[in-house]
């Protein structure tokens, strides 16, 4: 039996009011994690003990800087995406559950951003 | 009024946990591995706009056999979640959800991340000689 009103299924949001969004935006990263991580791991086999002048001129190709920028946007929400999941359901205390992914979203757009940064300065800076 | 037997969740103390929920859990716990992978990332990355010395300073760090054993360990992470996390997308599709072929995907997922993680350290210790 039909228990939604026509309006709730037409709108397809659920009981969460969000509907498939973070499912699908983990779909999503994780696919495009796939060959950046693989690409990632092949990367830095070859820069294993390199100088700072061998990393710069790697970044400096574009390509694997641009690579580095979309591993780590993706990687980041996509650990984001994962470790509200896991707050929710290991913490039960709501004070303590709101404040951890609160913290989980706030910390992520800063490690996000100090890495995007750290690319853009290595590859452009002096 | 006698209380109905109602059935219970397994209680994680004594019940022996079947493969598929050990390997369940395994992808959170390399989950949350990996965004730990992420702040070293963040430690190598950030350590190179400081200076030469700083960033020989991080690749020493992380050269040393404690700075190794914990990147193999998030090496191993990456792959495992990897390797779960496209048996993940074919199940979304709906596909390999019947026993046999559950348990026949258990041990691919099993067996990916150690052939993988051997394959990447012997490339790395033999063929670059790092």
């Amino acid at each position: 039996m039909e228990m939604r009103s026509p309006l709730a299924r037409v709108r397809g949001l659920g009981a969460a009011h969000e509907g498939a969004h973070h499912w699908w935006g983990q779909r999503l990263t994780g696919i495009a994690l796939v060959p950046l991580c693989l690409w990632f791991i092949w990367a830095v086999s070859g820069l294993l003990g390199a100088d700072l002048a061998t990393f710069k001129a790697w970044l400096a190709t574009g390509q694997n800087a641009v690579l580095m920028i979309l591993l780590i946007v993706s990687g980041v929400h996509h650990a984001q995406l994962g470790l509200q999941v896991v707050i929710e359901d290991y913490v039960h205390c709501k004070t303590a559950k709101t404040v951890g992914i609160v913290l989980i979203k706030l910390g992520a757009v800063f490690v996000g951003v100090i890495n995007v940064f750290a690319v853009l300065k290595l590859t452009f800076g002096s | 009024m006698a209380r109905r037997e109602r059935p219970l969740s397994p209680h994680l103390q004594v019940y022996r946990l079947p493969i598929t929920a050990i390997l369940s859990i395994t992808h959170r716990i390399t989950g949350v591995a990996l965004s730990g992978g992420i702040l070293i990332l963040t430690f190598w990355l950030t350590s190179a706009t400081y200076s030469a010395d700083c960033f020989a300073w991080a690749q020493a760090v992380m050269g040393s056999w404690i700075g190794q054993v914990v990147l193999w360990g998030v090496l191993f992470s990456l792959y495992y979640h990897l390797g779960n996390g496209i048996r993940h997308m074919v199940w979304d599709s709906g596909a390999g959800f019947d026993l046999p072929t559950v348990h026949r995907s258990d041990y691919m997922v099993i067996a990916f991340p150690v052939i993988a993680t051997a394959a990447t350290l012997g490339c790395v210790y033999f063929v670059i000689g790092g």
